[in-house]
């Protein structure tokens, strides 16, 4: 279905639920096409395709509303949406923040970001087949102790995303995304562990070779083998980029304007504050080219932008969407994501620490006893206090350098205290996904072993 | 988009009206679907429709009705299967993705022909007089109300209450390769509190909830809804006083019930027959041995009335079953989809899940638990000189290969002396799959089930599950409080 029947389907229902009674509306419609892709020990395991399509309605009865949404785009189907929809709206309570962006507030252009390859709707199976072949190949002929795999795995999918609403937005999009990742098991000695590498881009001809992600994945799974348990202390932690990525994901829940007017942010009332030494600053920026978390607007119609988060260690903004802007007296940062069956909240685009000036392997060096974090699991992390409890895997370091891997083991802090004690930012900051970061070392956490 | 289908629904005639099919048109895609080189093919019919209110400040914010529908095709041959998922349910799309299929298993051959018979569940395990998306719209929102009022007047110092309710029916028709047709009315229900407590600037949160395949009164039925915004409230009142947790090794205690995700991370994933088929479980060919002590039988159990982990049949049409994991401590058992059973040389427990029309199946937990021992909960903890009671969880997680899980304590009190002392802030627990377990060293007479709330997620995949256990002691694990 092409944009200018998405268009068509989006003011025949803001239409309808206009004559149903609704004050005003919005429609989002998404569709998509995928294909995933798996090869085990050489042979071929899954091959996926799927086509889907869904609508939502948001009709708002005054300052109350509501959400309908159907993979049904039957036009009767459509008028039951919108009555619904209406009906529903009435239902909710009045709640004087309620509604949608002003006309002046939308975006008036939609730029071209280069979010889409065409490339990525005519991968054939086949394709992907090698090249998942490829990564586990490449993994399997890394080393002997690589024993066993999980696969290799490509996954790519395009989507059409249009969005209208009754004050005068209406626009769309596409954009596309591949994927190619490798798990191979290691074993020695009775011990077996597994790990994975990826890579993930909008563009088919950025994605990392087969070859260089099977061999990162074979390296970090045999870099895990005799692992021991260190005892029980408080070290200095260095976090991977993946894993300092998670941090500044657990920040980005913090200053979103939904957890503020709830109450449950640990960074309520900070606005202004140092948090962290001068050179920490992280930004969410949604306009970036071609990057994963971009968009040319949010589920509101607001153009992205580039809003700094913490600039020289200073919480300077928070993250809003219209809604948690007007409770807080704020202007929206054009932060709004929605599922069709959800109404807005707010969500990073890509959020990123800015790399900093020291090599990941001074910081390594510059530790006499310490970890480095390379996994993290769990869930222990309260977001309205910041307590920071999650069980953890990695590599321990003894004067200066790697000693050995070291597993079944928690790190515990709280997050204020682990912004403020950054010691050190990498400069090995690579987009490799819409929430990123360079190496982070934190002066001091405790590490639960033995 | 029409609401709720209640009654006397038929999956088969509800599709078949639907979407305009027959049972020719099944034969002919089921038929053109499989060929005579693959093991199995499998339609997968889907129709969901559900709601979803929330409250907050005070108010009901947000509603929301949804609908999708679609359906999965799947051909299995060997270890390889191709899958096609569409929501346009027209016969030609059928047929397309039946080849589509049935291409991208590499599989050739001429079409087969299958006769379908409607198979009857074997298990009755749910059906409602009434739906609960059929309730009118002022009770459920007068229920949140209540459940906002009541948790303020917990506490003064309850500053916010949060709640979410959530109600599904989904309707399924699977139809099989080997003829059989088999379809499903699943209800469900899922209501969520989160309530802010908050004293001298600190702010802390307690959740809980509740729910299964039940209907609307089972929320307000002895004022259910009370214990969960009660404990909601008090474990956010609890935490404003926590202390920081001990870090390092000790004993823990666990209380009943939802504590049991700990059997959920620990053991069940583990022991998915995917993992095993593929040899890379840390209990890979360990059916036989000893993984726990002898206290501890663990089973799955997909045939518990009315029970959020429970289905008349799986997402494949097999009939669901109780399934012994763990014996007196002995590895028994793996939990099977038909693919993974079939590869092993074994019979498929009722155990092959998927999401949505949009996923293909997998192995997946029902309601596992730990069935009760004899020592009495109180003589449990009088046993513990120096340790950490946990009495409550969020969620946790699993490293399937090397065995190491996680889960994160939300209520929790240090042991002094054989008596609980004080509470503590919440910290995660790890330890190591096939040997966590072995550490058990009393186990409870008072098994509870969780209250209907638990999701797993895998491969991308999230199905609603059940947990649950008795008191139990583990005499070591480590615990990741900041207290070193």
């Amino acid at each position: 279905m092409s944009a200018f029947d998405f268009a068509e389907i989006a003011e025949f229902l803001l239409a309808e639920a206009r004559r149903k009674g609704a004050s005003a509306a919005d429609v989002v419609v998404v569709e998509g096409d995928s294909l995933a892709v798996g090869v085990r020990l050489g042979k071929i395991e899954k091959v996926q395709r799927s086509t889907t399509r869904h609508l939502g309605l948001r009709a708002f009865a005054g300052k109350s509303s509501a959400i309908t949404s159907s993979a049904d785009f039957s036009r009767g189907s459509l008028q039951t949406l919108a009555a619904e929809s209406v009906a529903l709206a009435r239902a909710t309570a009045t709640d004087e923040f309620s509604g949608l962006p002003e006309a002046s507030e939308v975006a008036a252009v939609i730029p071209d970001l280069e979010l889409y390859d065409p490339a990525i709707a005519e991968i054939s199976a086949e394709a992907a087949v090698q090249w998942c072949r490829d990564a586990e190949a490449a993994a399997m002929d890394a080393d002997p102790r690589i024993t066993n795999s999980e696969g290799g795995e490509f996954a790519s999918g395009t989507h059409r995303v249009f969005y209208a609403a009754s004050n005068g937005f209406s626009g769309g999009y596409q954009t596309s995304s591949c994927s190619l990742s490798a798990v191979p098991v290691a074993t020695d000695n009775g011990s077996m562990e597994r790990d994975y590498w990826y890579s993930a881009r909008r563009r088919l001809a950025d994605l990392d070779s087969a070859e260089s992600i099977g061999r990162r994945a074979a390296e970090r799974a045999l870099r895990r083998l005799g692992s021991r348990k260190p005892a029980t202390s408080s070290v200095p932690v260095i976090f991977d980029p993946d894993m300092a990525a998670s941090l500044v994901g657990h920040i980005a829940g913090a200053v979103s304007g939904g957890a503020l007017y709830r109450g449950m942010s640990f960074l309520q009332g900070k606005l202004g504050a140092q948090l962290a030494p001068e050179f920490v600053s992280i930004v969410d920026a949604g306009n970036l080219v071609g990057a994963l978390g971009s968009k040319p607007f949010d589920a509101e119609g607001l153009a992205t932008r580039r809003t700094a988060v913490i600039a020289g260690g200073v919480l300077t903004n928070y993250l809003f969407d219209t809604y948690s802007a007007r409770k807080l007296g704020f202007r929206s940062t054009a932060n709004a994501a929605r599922s069709v069956a959800d109404s807005p909240g707010v969500s990073p685009t890509n959020l990123y620490l800015e790399a900093g000036d020291t090599a990941p392997a001074d910081i390594i060096r510059s530790v006499r006893s310490g970890l480095l974090v390379t996994e993290l699991m769990g869930f222990g992390v309260n977001p309205v206090t910041g307590d920071y409890s999650r069980g953890a895997s990695g590599l321990w370091i003894e004067s200066g350098e790697i000693a050995y891997p070291v597993s079944e083991i928690t790190i515990a802090g709280n997050l204020l205290d682990m912004m403020r004690d950054i010691e050190a930012v990498g400069s090995d900051l690579e987009m490799r996904r819409s929430i990123c970061a360079p190496t982070v070392k934190i002066s001091r956490m405790t590490v639960a072993g033995s | 988009m029409s609401s709720s289908i209640t009654g006397s629904l038929e999956p088969r005639r509800f599709f078949l009206d639907r979407f305009s099919l027959d049972d020719r048109a099944l034969e002919d895609t089921i038929g053109n679907t499989i060929a005579r080189s693959a093991d199995f093919a499998d339609l997968y019919f889907e129709f969901r429709s559900s709601e979803s209110f929330s409250l907050e400040e005070g108010i009901v914010k947000k509603a929301s009705k949804n609908i999708s529908e679609g359906a999965g095709v799947r051909v299995v041959a060997g270890d390889t299967y191709g899958c096609a998922h569409t929501d346009d349910l027209s016969i030609e799309t059928l047929r397309l993705a039946g080849r589509t299929a049935r291409a991208i298993a590499e599989e050739g051959g001429s079409a087969n022909s299958v006769s379908v018979r409607l198979t009857e569940p074997q298990h009755d395990l749910y059906s409602l007089a009434h739906h609960p998306l059929d309730v009118p719209l002022d009770d459920k929102i007068g229920l949140l109300s209540r459940i906002d009022v009541a948790a303020r007047r917990r506490d003064p110092r309850i500053t916010n209450v949060m709640v979410g309710l959530g109600i599904e029916q989904k309707i399924i028709l699977i139809v099989n390769s080997d003829g059989t047709v088999v379809g499903d009315v699943q209800p469900l229900i899922r209501m969520s509190v989160t309530c802010i407590a908050e004293e001298n600037g600190i702010r802390q949160q307690g959740t809980s909830g509740g729910g299964g395949r039940v209907d609307f009164d089972f929320l307000t039925d002895n004022d259910r809804f009370l214990r969960w915004v009660y404990t909601a409230a008090d474990q956010a009142l609890l935490n404003l006083g926590a202390g920081d947790a001990p870090a390092g090794n000790m004993t823990v205690v666990l209380g009943p019930g939802w504590p049991g995700v700990l059997l959920h991370e620990a053991v069940g994933h583990g022991l998915e027959g995917d993992f095993n088929r593929k040899q890379t479980s840390a209990f890979s060919g360990r059916i036989g041995q000893r993984v726990a002590s002898e206290l501890c039988t663990v089973v799955d159990d997909g045939t518990l009335a009315n029970r959020r982990g429970s289905l008349n049949c799986d997402d494949e049409g097999t009939p669901t079953r109780r399934t012994v994991l763990i014996e007196d401590g002995v590895l028994r058992g793996y939990l099977q989809d038909r693919m993974n059973a079939r590869l092993m040389g074994v019979q498929p427990t009722g155990n092959g899940r998927r999401e949505s029309f949009g996923h293909a199946p997998m192995p997946r937990m029902t309601n596992t638990f730990l069935l009760a021992g004899e020592s009495a909960p109180e003589d449990i903890i009088r046993s513990v000189d120096s340790g950490l009671y946990a009495a409550n969880f969020g969620g946790g997680q699993v490293d399937i290969t090397s065995g190491k899980f996680v889960f994160s304590a939300t209520e929790a009190y240090v042991i002094e002396g054989g008596r609980i002392t004080r509470p503590v802030k919440g910290a995660t627990l790890i330890g190591n799959g096939p040997d966590a377990l072995t550490r058990v060293s009393m186990v409870g007479h008072d098994l509870a089930l969780d209250e209907g709330v638990g999701t797993c997620g895998k491969d991308g995949q999230s199905v609603p599950v059940g947990v649950g256990m008795p008191t139990i002691k583990i005499d070591s694990m480590t615990v990741g409080g900041t207290q070193a």
